[in-house]
């Protein structure tokens, strides 16, 4: 039980997706302008994370491995998520059409965003359990989903500050990334 | 010729990926702290590029607009396989510290973009410049990213274990902010307030 705590944690906070990682780094500067679309853009993330972290460790420990064919674990994965975010695509669509038109195109580049093919990779790689490997991906998620909801909330404020024209944008937004970074260290005694 | 030089040219400054275009900017941050690892992450992806965007644009005519993308993403990850197989056996450090960076060049937006925006539409010798002018920018783009990360950070310059020269006062004392995390985002973002201030970047 400890152990998960300790994986969860790690993920959401310690080495956090978007600050210590650097990935998801798309949606992070290009979604997160609004605390509503930066939050549900987490949650869809987090979802189709946590999806692709069962789903691959299914096949990678019940086909790929007994068949000894891991090399084509890059190639399997990403067709899994890509599966997935249509799956989660037409559910959105049909369930909350407003939604959907918010998303735009940042839903289907779900698929492209590293942080999901990243926590299937990660996953794999530190060899961990079905449940440990649900519970990183969920840490991750909701780590992702709490960075982009604090950046929204900045950048809010950000788009009417006055700064200097060669900053504005995407530098300005980088800036508060590092304070952020140097602020997540804060965690890392925690475990 | 002349047509080819262009888009070799454009690739590097125009569309340069990192600094213009802003794509690719999870392994330009991640993997920039040092001089090896970028140009062991440029040279994986050039492998990548031009594999796929020989590939795509040899099959253009002959793949369905509506299953384009999947089918272009298939072929970047049969690449990326390829790469991470060749670099595990031939070069098992840069395999190692470039990590999970490696098999996530599948997600790599430049690469998706070069094969959606170009190679799928370009003859192939076009397209083999387009790679090629993509990676020198990527590889520029890169090299100054780590060049000042590895200097600042560890107060000395080394690439591929021969030590070019260790500075005065940082050798003693380096600002280890920017080897961490935090220190690629502040490079970066003010090197794209840089290429901006520098009028590069007129109009976005």
């Amino acid at each position: 039980m400890n152990e998960l705590i300790a994986i969860f944690l790690s993920m959401a906070l310690i080495n956090n997706f978007v600050l210590a990682r650097f990935l998801g780094l798309c949606p992070f500067f290009g979604v997160s302008k609004k605390l509503g679309n930066a939050l549900s853009m987490g949650m869809a993330v987090t979802f189709v994370m946590t999806f692709a972290a069962i789903v691959t460790w299914l096949i990678n420990n019940r086909v790929l491995v007994p068949f000894g064919v891991e090399y084509m674990q890059i190639v399997i994965y990403i067709l899994v998520i890509a599966s997935l975010v249509q799956i989660v695509e037409l559910f959105i669509k049909r369930t909350n059409a407003a939604l959907y038109n918010a998303f735009g195109i940042y839903l289907p580049l779900i698929t492209t965003n590293c942080a999901v093919l990243g926590i299937t990779l990660i996953n794999t790689r530190e060899a961990y359990s079905l449940l440990a490997s649900v519970v990183a991906a969920l840490g991750a998620g909701l780590g992702f989903t709490l960075v982009l909801a604090i950046m929204s909330g900045i950048r809010e404020k950000l788009e009417i500050a006055d700064s200097p024209r060669s900053m504005k944008g995407l530098p300005v937004a980088m800036l508060v990334a590092v304070l952020l970074g140097l602020t997540f260290f804060g965690f890392g005694g925690i475990v | 010729m002349g047509t080819l030089m262009k888009e070799f040219v454009k690739g590097i400054i125009i569309t340069n990926p990192v600094f213009i275009l802003a794509l690719g900017l999870c392994p330009a941050l991640a993997i920039s702290t040092s001089l090896d690892n970028a140009l062991g992450m440029t040279g994986g992806v050039f492998m990548v590029l031009l594999g796929s965007n020989i590939i795509i644009s040899l099959i253009r005519k002959a793949v369905p607009n509506i299953v384009r993308i999947p089918t272009f993403i298939v072929i970047i990850a049969t690449f990326v396989t390829i790469v991470t197989l060749v670099f595990h056996a031939y070069l098992p450090d840069l395999y190692e510290s470039l990590g999970i960076f490696l098999p996530l060049i599948v997600v790599n937006c430049i690469i998706l973009c070069r094969a959606e925006a170009f190679a799928s539409k370009n003859p192939i010798l076009a397209s083999i410049a387009d790679a090629l002018g993509i990676t020198v920018g990527f590889m520029l783009a890169l090299l100054m990213i780590s060049f000042l990360r590895q200097m600042l950070g560890t107060g000395s310059l080394s690439i591929f274990g021969v030590h070019l020269f260790t500075l005065p006062v940082l050798g003693e004392n380096p600002m280890i902010i920017f080897i961490l995390p935090p220190g690629a985002f502040l490079v970066i973002a003010l090197l794209l307030a840089l290429f901006r201030r520098m009028g590069v970047m007129k109009g976005e």
